[in-house]
C-alpha cells in the first residue's frame, strides 16, 4: 500500500461526505465524477507494474465514472429544471452524523476481517464505508437523480473492494464496469421519466400511485 | 452446441427489431422458440462436455432451469401473437426484442458454472425484462418499472458484493483452483474461508432473494406484475423467478459442500416463512388479479426456498417445485391475461366469465387449483415432499404453520378467482379472448401440470435426484 494509494482512499471517503452534506445536485454530481477519477487512479496507484490489463482498467473506469456518467446526469438535471435535493427523509447535517457513524464501523470492522495479504484492509475500510454511505444517500433522499448518485457510491464502493482481488482474479473488475452499463440504463429510465413529462418533478415520492388499498 | 442455446436468442433479438411488421417480428419469436425448444431437446440427449475452461456448463440444476424457461417462453410467444393483435404496444419493435433477449440471457444463467458469468447473465436479464413493464408508457407503469430498476438493482449490487466475498473465501486454496469456477468451489469447498463464505452466503441470498421477490424484499413485486402486460407477467414469475433461485442454489452447493448447511439452512427458512406470511396476508381481500398472482409468487418463492432450507427430500421438492411453479404461474397469468383482454381491466369486480370466455374461465380455474397445491395437479405433490421432509427433520410445528398459511391463500385465492367467474358477464366484456392463439399455450401448461402430478416421466426424475444431490440432499 503506497501513499499515494492511502492518499486516493482517504480523498474517496472526503467525496462521500461531500455527496452526503450538500443540498445542491450539481454538487453531488461533481463530486461522484471527482470519485470516479479517484477510483481510475487507484488501479495505477495499487499495482505499479502497470500492465496492459491496469491501465485498460483505469482508462476504462475513468472514462465512464469520471466523464461519461457525470455528464449525463447533469444533462438529466439540466432537462428536468432541477437544482436541489428538498426535504430529505433524513436531514444533511443528520446524513453527514451517520455517514461519519458508518465509516467508523467500517474503520472497526475491516481490520478484523481475515484478508489474505494486511495490506488490503484501507481499501476494505473504504470500500464498506462506501457501501453504508451509499445504501444511506439511496434511502434518505426523495429526487430520483440522487437516488441514482446514491447508487454509485454503492457500486464505487464493490469496485475498491473488487481491487483486493484485482491480481488474482482479473475478470472481476470488468464486471464492475458492466455495472456501470447497467446504471447507464438506469439513468436512462430518468431520462425517459423526462421525456414523457408524466411528472412535473423528478420526487421519486411523487411515486406512489401504485399501493396496496 | 451450447453457445448455440444463447446465440440464437440473441440473433433473434436483432432479427426481430428488422423488421417494421408485426407479422414478421412475431414470425421471428415464435421461430427462435421453437429453434430454442429443439436445442434444449438435443442437450437433453447428447450432454454437451464444458466450454470455457469450465465457465460454461450443463449440469441436472441448470439443465431443469433452461428446460422450463425454454418451454415457458414457447407458450408465451405462441401466447404473443394473439397478443399483440390486441394490444399494440407503444414500444413496438423492441417488445418482441426484449423477450428475446431475454431468454439469451436466461440461457446463459442456466449454463454457466462460474459466479461471475452467472452475475452478468442475472444481470442482462434483469435489463432485458425492464423495457417489457414499461411498454405501455403511462404513469403507473413508469412507477413500477422505477421500484423495479431501483430494487434490482441494489439486490444485483449486493450479489456482486457477495460473488466477490466468495473469490476473497477463496484465498486459502491451492492455486490451481479457478476463481469462482463453481466445479473447483465444490471440490475445494473444505478449504474455503468459513467467515466469508458465510458472508458471501448472505449478500449472494439477498441480492439474488431480491429478484426473486422474497418477503420482505419483495416489495416490487406487486407493483412489477400488476403493471407488466400479462405475457411478461408470466415470464417473470416462472423463468425470471427460476433463474433467481438457480443463483440462491448455486451458493447453496457450495456452501452445503463446505459443511456449512447448518448456517444457512436456519435463514432460508427464516425467509421462506416470512414469504409465505407476507403472501397469506395480503391474498385475503385483494382487489386486482394480477398483484393477487404477485403475492401468489411470493408464496412459491418461500416454499422454494423453504424446501432448500429443510434439506433432504426437501431440495428434490424444491427443485420439481420450480418446475411445477413455472407450469401453474405460466397458466395462471396467461389466464388473467385473457381476462384483460376481454374486460379492459384485471380488478377482482369483473364478473360472468364463466359465460362470456368459457375456456379462459375453465383455465382460470384449473390454474387457480394448480396454483395453490391441489390435488391431482403437479405443486400438490411438490408441496407434498416439501412437508413431508419438513416432518421428517423434526419440524412439526413448522410444517402445521406452513399447511395454515398454504389454507389461507388457498382461500383468499379461490374467492377473489371464483367470483370473477361466477355471475352474470357485463356488457362490456368482448368474447374474442378465446381467440386460438390466446389460449392454446395456457392449455398446454395446464396439461402439463397436471400430468406431473399423475406421472414423473423417468428422464425428468433422474434429473430431479442428480439436481438434489448436487444441493447436499436427496430423493423422497
Amino acid at each position: 500500500m503506497t501513499t499515494l494509494s492511502s492518499l486516493l482512499l482517504t480523498l474517496v471517503v472526503l467525496t462521500d461526505f461531500a455527496i452526503l452534506g450538500t443540498s445542491r445536485l450539481s454538487t453531488c454530481i461533481r463530486a461522484i465524477g471527482v470519485q470516479g477519477l479517484l477510483l481510475a487512479g487507484l488501479p495505477l496507484a495499487l499495482h505499479p507494474g502497470w500492465s496492459l490489463h491496469i491501465i485498460g482498467l483505469a482508462l476504462g473506469t475513468g472514462v465512464v465514472k469520471a466523464v461519461a456518467l457525470p455528464w449525463f446526469l447533469r444533462w438529466a438535471i439540466r432537462e428536468a429544471n432541477v437544482r436541489r435535493e428538498v426535504e430529505p427523509f433524513i436531514g444533511f447535517t443528520t446524513s453527514v452524523l451517520l455517514g461519519a457513524a458508518a465509516v467508523a464501523v467500517a474503520f472497526v470492522v475491516a481490520p478484523r476481517l481475515p484478508l489474505p495479504e494486511r495490506e488490503g484492509t484501507l481499501l476494505v475500510a473504504v470500500a464498506l464505508s462506501n457501501v453504508l454511505t451509499g445504501l444511506l444517500v439511496l434511502t434518505s433522499r426523495r429526487k430520483a437523480i440522487t437516488q441514482v448518485v446514491g447508487y454509485l457510491m454503492l457500486e464505487n464502493g464493490i469496485f475498491v473492494f473488487g481491487l483486493t482481488q484485482a491480481q488474482r482474479v482479473p475478470f472481476l473488475l470488468e464486471l464492475g464496469v458492466l455495472l456501470d452499463v447497467f446504471v447507464g440504463v438506469f439513468i436512462m429510465g430518468i431520462v425517459v421519466f423526462h421525456i414523457n413529462r408524466e411528472f412535473d418533478t423528478l420526487s421519486s415520492s411523487q411515486l406512489e400511485e401504485l399501493r396496496e388499498t | 452446441m451450447l453457445p448455440a442455446l444463447v446465440v440464437v436468442p440473441a440473433l433473434g433479438a436483432v432479427g426481430a427489431y428488422a423488421h417494421r411488421t408485426v407479422a414478421y417480428r412475431t414470425a421471428w419469436l415464435v421461430g427462435t422458440a421453437v429453434v430454442h425448444g429443439g436445442l434444449v431437446t438435443v442437450v437433453w440427449t447428447s450432454r454437451p462436455a464444458s466450454l470455457l475452461d469450465g465457465w460454461v456448463a450443463l449440469d441436472d440444476l441448470g439443465m431443469l432451469v433452461l428446460t422450463i424457461v425454454s418451454i415457458l417462453f414457447l407458450v408465451v410467444a405462441v401466447y404473443a401473437v394473439g397478443y399483440l393483435r390486441h394490444e399494440d404496444p407503444r414500444g413496438g419493435r423492441a417488445f418482441v426484442s426484449c423477450l428475446l433477449a431475454f431468454l439469451a440471457a436466461a440461457s446463459l444463467v442456466s449454463l454457466s458454472h462460474h459466479l461471475g458469468v452467472l452475475w452478468v447473465g442475472m444481470e442482462a436479464s434483469t435489463l432485458a425484462i425492464a423495457p417489457l413493464i414499461y411498454h405501455r408508457h403511462d404513469r403507473r407503469s413508469l412507477e413500477a418499472v422505477w421500484k423495479y430498476l431501483v430494487l434490482s438493482s441494489v439486490g444485483i449490487a449486493l450479489a456482486l458484493l457477495g460473488t466477490f466475498f466468495m473469490a476473497t473465501a477463496q484465498f486459502a486454496v491451492p492455486a490451481s483452483d479457478r476463481p469462482l469456477v463453481l466445479t473447483d468451489l465444490v471440490r475445494g469447498a473444505p478449504q474455503l474461508h468459513p467467515a466469508w463464505l458465510k458472508a458471501a452466503f448472505v449478500f449472494l441470498l439477498v441480492g439474488y432473494g431480491t429478484k426473486m421477490g422474497l418477503a420482505p424484499l419483495h416489495t416490487w413485486k406487486p407493483d412489477t406484475y400488476g403493471e407488466a402486460p400479462s405475457p411478461v407477467g408470466a415470464l417473470m414469475c416462472g423463468g425470471l423467478t427460476a433463474l433467481a433461485f438457480l443463483g440462491v442454489a448455486r451458493t447453496m452447493q457450495v456452501v452445503a459442500a463446505a459443511g456449512l448447511a447448518s448456517f444457512a439452512q436456519p435463514v432460508l427458512i427464516g425467509f421462506g416463512l416470512v414469504s409465505l406470511v407476507v403472501a397469506a396476508a395480503f391474498v385475503l381481500g385483494q382487489a386486482d388479479l394480477k398483484r393477487l398472482l404477485a403475492y401468489s409468487s411470493v408464496e412459491h418463492m418461500g416454499l422454494l426456498v423453504l424446501g432448500l432450507g429443510l434439506g433432504g427430500a426437501g431440495t428434490y421438492g424444491s427443485a420439481l417445485h420450480l418446475v411445477n411453479n413455472a407450469l401453474a404461474k405460466g397458466l395462471l397469468f396467461l389466464a388473467v391475461g385473457n381476462v384483460v383482454l376481454a374486460a379492459g381491466s384485471s380488478s377482482t369486480a369483473v364478473r360472468g366469465l364463466g359465460r362470456a370466455l368459457p375456456i379462459s374461465a375453465a383455465l382460470l380455474v384449473v390454474g387457480l387449483f394448480a396454483a395453490t397445491g391441489s390435488p391431482p395437479f403437479g405443486p400438490f405433490l411438490s408441496e407434498f415432499i416439501i412437508l413431508r421432509a419438513a416432518l421428517a427433520g423434526g419440524h412439526p410445528t413448522l410444517a402445521l404453520v406452513v399447511v395454515g398459511l398454504l389454507a389461507t391463500i388457498f382461500a383468499g385465492m379461490a374467492v377473489s378467482i371464483l367470483r370473477v367467474v361466477h355471475g352474470e358477464p357485463g356488457p362490456d366484456i368482448r368474447p374474442e379472448a378465446d381467440h386460438a392463439w390466446l389460449v392454446a399455450g395456457p392449455i398446454t401448461l395446464a396439461l402439463g401440470v397436471l400430468l406431473l402430478g399423475l406421472y414423473l416421466p423417468a428422464p425428468l426424475g433422474e434429473a430431479l435426484r442428480h439436481a438434489a444431490a448436487s444441493l447436499g440432499g436427496t430423493a423422497p
